[in-house]
Order: structure tokens, then sequence, then C-alpha cells
């Protein structure tokens, strides 16, 4: 993706700050949910080969926990709710009414409630960023799964491999107090998308 | 213990190993690794192919190792190029899984099984035995193949080992 390469760093704020809201009001609702503070680490924003996207989470090979809807509507894009399958369990832990198997699987109870939560976390991130940029972006009903992080997040790429062999991630980190639970937010707009969203936030776009 | 030789195959990416070791690539999720094998120089070849079509591609300068229909005969090439001879080339592929399952879905959802067929097609074409498969179903893959015996191990996190 030759366009991004030349990206300025103005350009790259823009998006950073696009994660930052996106996640923050993520963040709040998940806040919400478990009744305790949650922290956020600043968004980083990056073009990075095919390889490097599943390093971000532990290498290709990892296992994740990984909520994916697509968004639709003016501004098409990927996202990612990612966890580690610890951090899933401790997150389930938090939530009132449920049981916890404490072995290494999840019982169907268990991937409704992660749904659940990140069907709600998501749909958070998505309005603040409609919001912002006053376009509409509607969310596909999530999909869960419990794999290999390379095998899911390749499904963000396809868009890009027809155009190249990178790809620009908007990563944001949050995590609860003492660590025990820790996320990440990936926002993979399409190649297209970029023009929209930088119009819709009054910044020009010139591939320079 | 004796340091195996391995070399890894990155997404959109193909390479081959001679004699001894082990060629691998890792987390197929709706991509293919397609590898071709001779028994004969013990060489073998891996792509890790991402997409079906060279035909949608947008840029210029293709990368060949992304398409099913470019990878494969780059693989060929790059195998007759070390001394085989197409006649003893064997193939084995994995992935093509539908790791998301999405009602009333559009075609970039149901791209595993379009890459498997798209890989089997080009197979044909090249005349080239498919001896091997693992495809489908929802989860991803780690393969492995065994240079000196041609055997392919297959990982997964659902359905624990296999191999071709």
């Amino acid at each position: 993706m030759r366009v991004f390469k030349h990206f300025k760093e103005f350009k790259m704020d823009v998006l950073k700050e696009v994660g930052n809201i996106g996640a923050g009001n993520a963040a709040t609702a998940l806040s919400r949910l478990l009744n305790k503070p949650i922290d956020m680490a600043v968004p980083k924003v990056q073009i990075l080969r095919f390889e490097e996207v599943s390093d971000k989470v532990g290498g290709s090979e990892q296992v994740v926990v990984a909520i994916f809807l697509r968004v639709e509507g003016d501004a098409p894009g990927n996202l990612f709710f990612i966890l580690s399958p610890k951090s899933a369990k401790s997150l389930l832990r938090r939530l009132a009414g449920i049981k916890v198997a404490n072995d290494e699987s999840f019982n169907d109870m268990e991937i409704s409630a992660l749904n659940e939560i990140g069907n709600i976390l998501s749909g958070s991130y998505l309005s603040a960023l409609a919001d912002l940029t006053k376009l509409t972006m509607s969310p596909t009903v999530p999909s869960l799964a419990i794999d290999m992080a390379g095998a899911i997040l390749s499904y963000g790429l396809l868009q890009y491999g027809e155009m190249g062999d990178d790809a620009l991630l908007i990563d944001t980190t949050f995590l609860e107090g003492n660590h025990e639970v820790e996320g990440q937010f990936f926002l993979i707009p399409d190649p297209e998308s970029f023009a929209i969203i930088f119009e819709s936030l009054g910044v020009p776009f010139e591939n320079d | 213990m004796i340091e195996q030789n391995v070399v890894k195959v990155a997404m959109a990416d193909l390479n081959v190993i001679k004699q001894f070791g082990l060629i691998r690539t890792s987390g197929l999720g709706s991509c293919i690794g397609l590898t071709m094998y001779d028994p004969i120089l013990h060489l073998a070849g891996m792509a890790h192919v991402m997409l079906p079509s060279s035909e949608i591609a947008r840029d210029g300068e293709i990368n060949v190792a992304k398409y099913a229909d470019t990878a494969l005969p780059a693989l060929l090439e790059r195998l007759q190029k070390m001394g085989s001879s197409k006649s003893n080339i064997v193939a084995k592929m994995a992935g093509g899984s539908q790791m998301f399952a999405f009602g009333g879905q559009n075609d970039t959802m149901r791209i595993g099984p379009r890459n498997t067929e798209s890989c089997r097609t080009k197979l044909q074409e090249l005349g080239i035995p498919l001896i091997g498969e693992d495809t489908g179903g929802n989860y991803g893959r780690t393969i492995e193949l065994d240079c000196s015996t041609g055997i392919l191990y297959i990982r997964s996190v659902q359905m624990g080992a296999k191999e071709l």
C-alpha cells in the first residue's frame, strides 16, 4: 500500500485520534460493565506487513479470543476486539451471574457472554466514530473465534491483499487496573475508506 | 539435540528447501498452505496463498506468491530451476477454512472455499497430482512439511495434530 507510506505525520495523528475516541468510548462501556476503572494506552497507528499484524498479539500461532465484525456503510472496514484466553476468563469472572470453569476451554454460556461483551464494546467503538465523523457506520453481527491469531486476523487483511502487502492498523490497548483484563481493539479501515474518513473530519486528502 | 533447519514462509510468500529440515507456515485461516514435493531430490516448496485470483490485483507489480493462479506456477518454476522434473512433483494443501460465519454473506467471507477451489483448478492445469488435502472447517492451521520424508504435519487448536 504505497499510498499509506506517504501519509504525513499529521494524518497519522488524525487516525490516532479516531482510535482514541472509538476505544475511549468502548473502555467507558467496559468500565460500566465491570464497575471498575479501565486504563487505555495511547493508540498506535502503523502500516504493517501482513505478517507483522499478528505479531502485535504474540505471533500468528498465538491463540486469541477474537470478536470480529465488518463495518459497513460510508467508510467500510474491519474491527477486531482481541483478548488472550486468560484475560477473557478474568473478564467473565468479573461479570456477575456467570459461573466460569477454570479450565482452558470455553463453554457455550461463556462464549455467548463474550459475544455479547464484544458486541457492546465494538458497538460503542463504532458509534463514537460515527458521531465524530458524521458517517454511517453499521456493524455486522459480530462473530467470535478462539483460534490462532494469524488465521483470524488474515480476515482483516483481505481488502488490502488486492493492493499490496501491508495494511494500516489502528491499535488501542486497554487494561483493567491490575492488568488482569487486557484487550486490544484493531480497526483496519478498507483502503478506500481513508479519503472518506479524512474528508469527513475536514482534513484535505491528497496522495502525498 | 540436532538443530533442525526450519524455513518459515510468511503470509503471501513462497519458499523452497532442499534435502533436510522443515518448511512451515503458521496461522492459516482462509489462506492456503500449498506444498509441492519432489521425493527423488527431497526438494520441498511451500506457498502461503492469500487470494484466489490475481485478476483482482490493483497494483502494477503484483506479488505472485499472494494469488493461487500465480503462486502455483511460480513455485513449480522454482522447483524446476533447482533440477526437479515436473513428473516427480506431488502436491498437498491445507487451510481454506471459513473462520467466521455471517449469515447471507458476500464473497469476501467465503474466501477460504474459493481459495481451495482455485488451488485445485490450478494444480489440474499444471498437471500436478494433489495427493493430500486438509481444507475447510472453521479453524486455523499451522503446517510443516518434512523435506526428507514429504510428510505434511498439520496442527490446529481445535482439532489437534494430523499428518498427511
